[in-house]
């Protein structure tokens, strides 16, 4: 709803932007004068790009009013997935490596993947914090309902790296198909802690807030984006790739907490 | 013979053709992609074994919750009149229509440890269905328990009253008439509705793994391994697990179907 408002107010401002630029002297110039890019840009982006990549993509879609952005987030895997299945999609942004040379291995990609940002580990748990949940040892306590992703996703693999460096064996109540399904657990109060990236945690607003896991046990996440060979929109999939690792991409990663590069 | 002859229909049959081609292509594609030479390996797994065995016990119980409690709805439905029933029976044929996921999701709110009867009942004994084996019987009850509503209800419908009708005049009493007459003369459809639900829960993915989580040996039905398999890249575990799961599930919808539903 709200993606749909800015949307319509992002795309009444372009025109009012197109109209002025008309009416103004042409010395100046518009800020639409950019809008080369048509068509539909498919991207597939991991789960936790999801508040980001929506930005962007409005973004975009503003000063290119004929280019369609459309978005299917999930977990990375399913992403590999869909593209070794041959979906027809133009960018890959995965929130591993992993998932990412799966589809390099595959041939699916045309260029270099390039890592656009990096996320770190959090505890999510329920605002208050009624379990007391302090650090990565608390875990461990059986009292306490943990959530993690399965260990195909990237989320998970990077938890049980977190538990092995800080030497605790953690038994989750269960291991999710993607970090939003976590948070979800958590958010809902059937989960008293969940092992998410720090940009879920300030995504998810009002119900959920984060215990820092410190920076000797936590991880570094990369996330790499690559354009895909059988891109039907090539032209739209490299200038988006440029928009993301560009200033006003690095800005809205930054603003939804990720580390930029 | 003759009278078949006539009644032969090239184009419908042609389009009947398709039809089943639609079907079994997929059922095709996935033989033909099956670990034949591994299958032993694959089956003997720990993880394959548990999630096999948890979604034949929690597909059976959630059958048998299925008959208890839908067998009366499926009678007040058919034999009871009062406002609200149109909308009843809406309401309890929802999770046909409704995005497994979103059944998930509406089984948190209400049973969940913060849901609406999930708290109070959580406050008082400490129990709480997500995460555990019988939060995955009630997922899968939600889902195929409206299978078996509809086929009971139209079996309700469909039988001659005039036996109850009978029974009740030579003096048999409410219970006795429910199951010595009623009961057998439902049977078949009882036992179709019993078979759509239990096949229905047997492949319950969405609302399982939102409601009850995902965890081997506790939650994890063979529907989850699978997924889980696949997004680990074991595609030939997850292809063999696939074609366990619909030998299984084949064999009970074509013996029972063919034995209550006659030359089916």
């Amino acid at each position: 709803m709200t993606r749909r408002l800015s949307v319509l107010l992002s795309a009444s401002i372009g025109v009012l932007l197109v109209a002025c630029g008309g009416a103004a002297s042409s010395s100046q110039p518009s800020p639409s004068s950019s809008q080369k890019l048509s068509g539909t840009l498919t991207v597939l982006a991991a789960a936790s790009l999801t508040g980001a990549f929506t930005k962007i993509g409005d973004q975009l879609h503003a000063e290119n009013l004929n280019l369609d952005v459309k978005f299917s987030f999930a977990g990375s895997p399913t992403l590999a997935t869909q593209i070794q299945q041959g979906a027809p999609a133009d960018v890959f942004a995965s929130a591993d490596q992993k998932n990412m040379q799966t589809v390099v291995t595959g041939g699916y990609n045309s260029g270099t993947p390039q890592v656009f940002a990096h996320n770190k580990l959090q505890i999510a748990v329920r605002t208050g914090n009624p379990k007391h949940v302090s650090s990565v040892s608390d875990l461990t306590n059986p009292s306490i309902k943990v959530d993690e992703c399965a260990p195909p996703v990237p989320c998970g693999s990077y938890a049980t790296t977190v538990f092995g460096k800080a030497g605790v064996a953690v038994t989750p109540v269960s291991q999710e198909q993607d970090v939003k399904s976590v948070l979800t657990k958590v958010s809902l109060g059937e989960a008293d802690a969940g092992i998410v990236y720090v940009t879920d945690v300030k995504s998810a607003g009002s119900t959920v807030e984060g215990v820092q896991i410190p920076d000797n046990l936590n991880i570094t996440a990369d996330y790499p984006i690559a354009q895909l060979k059988s891109a039907p929109n090539q032209v739209a999939a490299k200038a988006f790739i440029d928009y993301v690792l560009g200033s006003q991409g690095q800005n809205v990663l930054a603003s939804f907490g990720f580390i930029t590069v | 013979m003759v009278r078949a002859t006539q009644t032969f229909n090239p184009v419908l049959v042609l389009l009947a053709g398709l039809c089943a081609l639609f079907f079994v292509l997929p059922l095709v594609g996935l033989l033909a992609r099956t670990p034949w030479a591994s299958a032993l390996g694959i089956l003997s797994d720990q993880n394959v074994q548990s999630a096999l065995k948890l979604s034949l016990v929690c597909s059976v119980a959630s059958t048998i919750l299925a008959c208890f409690l839908g067998v009366p709805l499926a009678w007040v439905l058919a034999r009871l009149r009062f406002p609200g029933k149109s909308l009843l029976r809406g309401i309890t044929t929802l999770p046909m229509v409704l995005p497994p996921v979103v059944g998930g999701v509406a089984l948190l709110l209400a049973f969940g440890r913060r849901g609406l009867i999930g708290e109070p009942i959580a406050t008082a004994t400490g129990f709480g269905l997500p995460f555990t084996t019988p939060g995955v019987i009630v997922a899968e009850a939600f889902v195929a328990m409206p299978f078996l509503v509809i086929t009971v209800e139209a079996g309700l419908r469909s039988m001659d009253v005039r036996f109850e009708e009978a029974a009740r005049t030579l003096g048999a009493g409410r219970w006795t008439v429910f199951r010595r007459v009623t009961l057998p003369l439902i049977g078949p459809s009882l036992a179709a509705g019993a078979v759509l639900a239990w096949s229905r829960a047997l492949g319950e993915f969405g609302a399982t793994i939102t409601f009850a989580g995902n965890f081997p040996g506790t939650t994890q039905t063979a529907p989850l391994a699978i997924y889980i398999g696949l997004e680990s890249q074991q595609v030939p575990s997850a292809v063999m697990l696939s074609l366990l799961l619909i030998v299984v599930s084949l064999a009970v919808l074509v013996a029972l179907r063919g034995r209550y539903l006659g030359d089916a």
